[in-house]
């Protein structure tokens, strides 16, 4: 019976580099929370099909569940615990705040991630009609960006809330 | 308000029950059985044993001693096999990969028995249970249901279902479960309730309850299905026992569709009677559900028609099948959501027997008191809230007619639906200490996003008279004062009361107060207090494919006094789009061969996605209750999903004259045959 | 999960060259990562094959588009020439999982992502695609068909491909480069996913070992396209049913060319030869229409609880057809 295959890699977290050895069956998800001790990044089905694992890796927002840690070798990856520049909050997580964007707060690292990686994301998505123009962030538009992430707790019509007024503040457009 | 803890929440600092940093832990990951129905005859766990990193194997069927008979809890020490999914063991392991790695070599073995999981009527088990959760009669009737019936001008006669439903919190179930050397348990849990959790995990275990704590400040969700203890809590806990080191323990969300509780499916026959100006004449629901075979629960679906509409004659009553299926149990408003569905659904059908306006059609049977009970209610504005909600949503000048407004290639239509809910209340306490220029509350209460943290702070402050930032909330944790679990929309209002109390005394005495509300609480008779609400639904359905979407979700409640706007906003909406999911998408199939659940994941148990999530508003009528207790709230977590699925119905019938009786309404059900 | 070995491939040459049994291509990882923590898939090496083929797309000679294999799914529907020049294929792409998947996604993997059938997911039950001769308990009765097969299914297995990418590549004619161990080939779309026939355990026609490296589409076909979904929730599903479809329509208002893809409804992403042909050359009507949809889904065999995917596709084709009629 063999031992597990580990491999050594270094993943730049935060900013911070970290050199690991890692199970390769270990997720990203599993990396940050079981030895990084980086418990923001939430595992809510670890299967790619609720986003509460949403961080971004090379500056794209992707699930860190299905990313394998030994597939990540050099990669930059930002966690909720990273959006904020020092002490202060992020300008989405002052949002979230101020709209109520949550409820019990499990779904929200992800929705940050989410969100701070969709606002950089331009083109067109599922509802947008005249694909060949980058379409304005409109509610519609943020709703099926943002479809990645599920909220149990129903938080979206504030959700939405709080990026709309981030998107606009920043001037970002799609 | 915002939230207390919205700074830990947006930063990723709250930490959940996996999360604690408990040095020296290992992990386990649990083994169910495969088949639905039989003897567990052999479990061999040596290949396992062998597999790298792995510590202990539990499981099979052991002596364990446990310190009360429970089905789920006492873990390990049946041979008996009821349903699919059952824990028949666990590996702990030093890593999560090597412990499910190892969990898949565990060998088990069966005398399989035919399975027999799928609800249906006439089913040859049906009984009648004694109670209906949380504790009422199963069946209750007034007056003559058949005459009432025989000489109605008006009359519906129909057959609605709701299918099995998983409550699906975003967290899924976790604990960390530490011994220390005197033999004293920790348990990091997610739960809904400390100090009864506490209590469950001590009496299972045959310890004394102080001689276990349960921690959890934060919990992502529950929605019922963390209000009662969990068979991940106590494999913790044994697991940590067998080997001598704090175990961590999360289920799959594969695992929570048969280890964490759902919603029974239901089958519910409505007969309505009225004369020709639309008073009842006669009411019958008639409830058929299913319970596990070693484990009852009786939703109490039928309990909502017993409170809503005056009627000369009624009937309610409750049967289930015992099945090989999980335990179902609590999620979110037990009895009201199926009930208030299948009601609101009829309701609407008599309207259109009737040709009356549904929203005239309640206000002409808004009852004087509680019907099945006589008792009179604490105070009642469910007229108000459709008054109100039809005005807001531009009802008037409604043209009945269904199947004729197009919208592109969209046929539109609008629903209404009543909404209601239990306004309750149970024992708890509380401490308040003045603490370095400030205010500590102490009290076992429990978040679990409904914002109970920052509500408690604020009636704190307000007692004490100061400002909310110098009053600091501590719950979650058993080892403080003992308090009701959050669940039935009991939790700030049972809380509240301990919370002013405690606040009161600590004035009188200066620098300390404690309370205990359980002889106040016995108090609370003689009167019915429910909440109510009315909603509205816009609909889109395009006939084509069977597509249903919800440009306008409306909700109007009165539901007491209102502690904080936008807390209480952000409850009806979450409860209303929950609503939004049960009628359209969420369904957990059985499969009748296998004898089990099917398809256990978010790919396949659909909740709204964001863009499912339209123009939703809540709004509400202060009422002022002067029957109810310090606070004047009457709960609002529960509410908004108890009318959303009939608003919702009503407007798809409206919109295209089909009648879906049969959830959720999916494109396979509108273009499927009749 | 099963412990395996990790290695990169910097070419297809060389991920071929450490291909061998019991080896699995790693891209993404959204549908293999997916599969192994389930049990479905058990390598005991994986191959990283995201450096390995090409992450770009260019124009051919012909007026074609080269799309690399490596190509991420958000890559390709946000291409410029794609969007102008493929809406089709764009907004297939943009229907499909997540945004976040859609990062992670490579256009080889999405190609040759696995059913999402319950019964294939669920190691514990009977499933002749898994494990052959082991049976279906889709096809046992009160199974949950609703997402299953009504076309091209056999007694072994009745699962779909849930690609939406596919679809549009179907309709459109694309072709894939496969390097193998026996040298390159082209594999023609459809006809790269094969029917489950009594060996369903073969989802397409690949060998053992071959790897996508690109994906070729012949120049834009004339006329309108679009591709509609439809899905149970308004986002982040697989489809009930899905349709691809190009219409090409003559100043004498004639169908002049007619490309209709359906998915949610095989093994394969089902190209409607029957009704391209039966409405080739007639009036583009709605009439016309109907008569085509009805004569492809004569064959349709739909299972006890997926009937009504017959008549959305059928409904399907009509009303697209006519929302790009002139």
């Amino acid at each position: 019976m063999e031992n597990a295959e580990v491999t050594r890699v270094t993943v730049i977290v935060n900013g911070e580099p970290h050199a690991v050895v890692v199970d390769n069956r270990t997720s990203v998800l599993d990396l940050l929370r079981e030895k990084l001790g980086l418990t923001g990044s939430k595992k809510g089905c670890d299967h790619g099909q609720c986003g509460a694992c949403t961080v971004l890796i090379d500056g794209r927002r992707a699930n860190s569940c299905l990313a394998l840690a030994v597939a990540q070798d050099g990669a930059e990856i930002t966690t909720v615990e990273g959006l904020a520049d020092g002490a202060g909050l992020h300008p989405l997580q002052e949002a979230f705040i101020r709209h109520d964007a949550f409820q019990c707060g499990y779904c929200t690292p992800g929705q940050l991630c989410s969100a701070a990686g969709m606002l950089t994301e331009a083109g067109p998505s599922a509802v947008t009609d005249d694909l060949t123009a980058d379409p304005s962030l409109t509610p519609g538009e943020i709703r099926e960006r943002m479809s990645g992430n599920l909220c149990r707790c129903g938080a979206y019509v504030n959700i939405v809330k709080a990026i709309t007024a981030m998107a606009g503040h920043d001037g970002s457009q799609a | 308000m915002t939230r207390v803890e919205g700074p830990e929440k947006v930063t990723g600092a709250a930490r959940y029950a996996f999360e604690y940093p408990v040095p020296d832990a290992v992990y386990a990951y649990p083994v169910q059985a495969t088949v639905a129905s039989g003897r567990l005859r052999a479990f061999d766990a040596t290949e396992a044993l062998a597999m790298p990193g792995v510590l202990a194997v539990l499981g099979g069927v052991t002596t364990g001693t446990f310190g009360m008979e429970n089905f789920e809890l006492a873990l390990f020490t049946s041979d008996a096999v009821t349903y699919r999914g059952q824990l028949i063991g666990a590996v702990v392991a030093d890593t999560l990969e090597n412990a499910r790695a190892a969990a898949v070599t565990v060998r088990a073995r069966y005398d399989p028995q035919p399975p027999d999981a799928v609800l249906r009527p006439g089913h040859p088990k049906l009984y009648r249970p004694e109670k209906v959760n949380p504790g009422m009669p199963a069946d209750t009737g007034y007056g003559d249901v058949a005459a009432g019936l025989a000489g109605a001008a008006g009359r519906v006669a129909v057959t609605y279902t709701t299918p099995v439903q998983h409550n699906n919190p975003m967290e899924p179930h976790a604990a960390i479960a530490a011994w220390d050397e005197a033999g004293a348990l920790t348990v990091w849990d997610s739960t809904q309730g400390p100090t009864a959790d506490r209590d469950t995990i001590a009496a299972v275990l045959d310890l004394p309850p102080e001689r276990v704590r349960v921690i959890s400040p934060h919990v992502g969700g529950g929605f019922g299905s963390k209000g009662t203890t969990r068979p991940h809590a106590i494999l913790a806990a044994l697991a940590a026992r067998e080997v001598g080191r704090p175990v961590k323990v999360a289920l799959t969300r594969q695992q929570m569709f048969t280890l964490t509780g759902h919603r029974t499916p239901t089958i519910q026959r409505l007969e309505l009677g009225a004369a020709a100006d639309g008073a009842l004449t006669a009411v019958a629901h008639d409830v058929i559900e299913h319970t596990a075979l070693r484990t009852e629960f009786a939703e109490q679906t039928a309990a909502c028609t017993r409170v809503m509409y005056g009627t000369p004659a009624m009937r309610t009553t409750h049967r289930l099948a015992p099945l090989n299926v999980p335990a179902p149990s609590w999620m979110r408003a037990p009895g009201e959501t199926p009930g208030m569905y299948a009601l609101e659904s009829a309701m609407d059908e008599l309207a259109v027997a009737l040709d009356m306006d549904p929203v005239e059609l309640r206000i002409r049977n808004e009852p004087a008191a509680e019907p099945e009970s006589g008792l009179p209610f604490s105070s009642r504005n469910l007229v108000a809230c459709l008054r109100a909600g039809a005005d807001r949503f531009g009802w008037a000048d409604r043209d009945p007619r269904p199947g004729v407004r197009r919208r592109g290639r969209w046929l539109t239509g609008t629903g209404v639906a009543a909404s209601t809910y239990p306004a309750r209340r149970r024992p708890s306490s509380a401490t308040a200490d003045a603490l370095d220029g400030g205010y500590v509350v102490r009290i076992a209460a429990a978040d679990i996003g409904t914002g109970a943290r920052t509500a408690l702070a604020a009636i704190a402050a307000s007692t004490l008279g100061v400002e909310r930032d110098r009053v600091r909330v501590e719950l979650g944790d058993s080892a403080l004062p003992p308090a009701w679990l959050a669940g039935g929309s009991m939790g700030t209002a049972s809380w509240a009361s301990a919370v002013a109390a405690a606040c009161e005394a600590l004035l009188k005495d200066g620098s300390h107060g404690s309370a205990d509300t359980a002889e106040d609480v016995e108090g609370d008779s003689g009167f019915a207090r429910h909440s109510f609400g009315a909603q509205f639904a816009e609909v889109l359905v395009d006939p084509l494919t069977g597509e249903v979407r919800v440009p306008r979700l409306l909700g109007v409640f009165a539901a007491g006094r209102i502690i904080d706007p936008q807390l209480a906003r952000s409850q009806f909406i979450g409860g209303m789009t929950m609503g939004l999911g049960m009628a359209l998408m969420e369904a957990t199939a059985v499969d009748a061969s296998a004898g089990c659940f099917v398809g256990l994941d978010f790919a396949q148990y659909h909740v709204a996605t964001c863009a499912d999530v339209l123009d939703v508003d809540a709004f509400w009528i202060d009422e002022d209750d002067p029957h109810l207790w310090p606070g004047d709230g009457k709960g609002i977590g529960e509410i908004g999903i108890t009318g959303t699925a009939a608003a919702i119905g009503n407007a798809v019938y409206h919109a295209t004259g089909r009648r879906v009786r049969d959830l959720p309404i999916t494109p396979a059900k509108l273009l499927g045959a009749g | 999960m099963r412990t395996f070995s990790y290695v990169r491939a910097a070419s297809p040459g060389e991920a071929v060259g450490l291909y061998r049994p019991g080896a699995a291509y790693l891209g993404g990882g959204t549908n293999l990562v997916d599969l192994m923590r389930l049990g479905v898939a058990a390598p005991d090496q994986v191959i990283d094959v995201t450096g390995a083929t090409g992450d770009s797309i260019s124009e051919s000679d012909d007026g074609g588009l080269r799309i690399g294999a490596g190509v991420r799914n958000s890559d390709l529907a946000t291409h410029p020439v794609v969007r102008e020049r493929y809406p089709l294929l764009a907004r297939a792409v943009l229907t499909g999982a997540s945004g976040q998947i859609r990062n992670m996604a490579t256009v080889g993997g999405n190609l040759l992502q696995r059913t999402r059938c319950p019964y294939f997911q669920d190691t514990g039950m009977p499933c002749n695609k898994r494990e052959p001769g082991s049976g279906c308990q889709a096809t046992a009765p009160g199974a949950d068909t609703e997402h299953l097969a009504i076309l091209g299914h056999s007694p072994s297995c009745v699962a779909t491909h849930p690609s939406d990418m596919a679809v549009a590549l179907t309709a459109l004619g694309a072709r894939v480069r496969l390097a193998g161990p026996d040298g390159d080939r082209w594999v023609e779309m459809p006809g790269l996913h094969r029917l489950p026939d009594d060996t369903p355990e073969r989802d397409t026609v690949l060998h053992p070992g071959e790897l996508i490296t690109d994906v070729e589409l012949p120049p834009p076909p004339d006329g309108r396209s679009t591709y509609r979904k439809v899905r149970e929730r308004a986002s982040f599903a697989f489809a009930l049913v899905s349709l691809a479809a190009v219409l090409d329509v003559g100043p004498d208002g004639r169908v002049r060319d007619l490309r209709l893809a359906l998915g949610g409804v095989a093994h394969v992403p089902w190209r409607a030869h029957i009704a391209e042909r039966a409405a080739r050359s007639l009036p583009a009507t709605p009439e016309t229409f109907a008569r085509a949809a009805g004569e492809e889904l004569r064959s349709a065999r739909p299972l006890p609880g997926n009937e009504y995917k017959v008549t959305l596709a059928r409904n399907l084709i009509v009303a697209v057809l006519e929302e790009l009629a002139p």
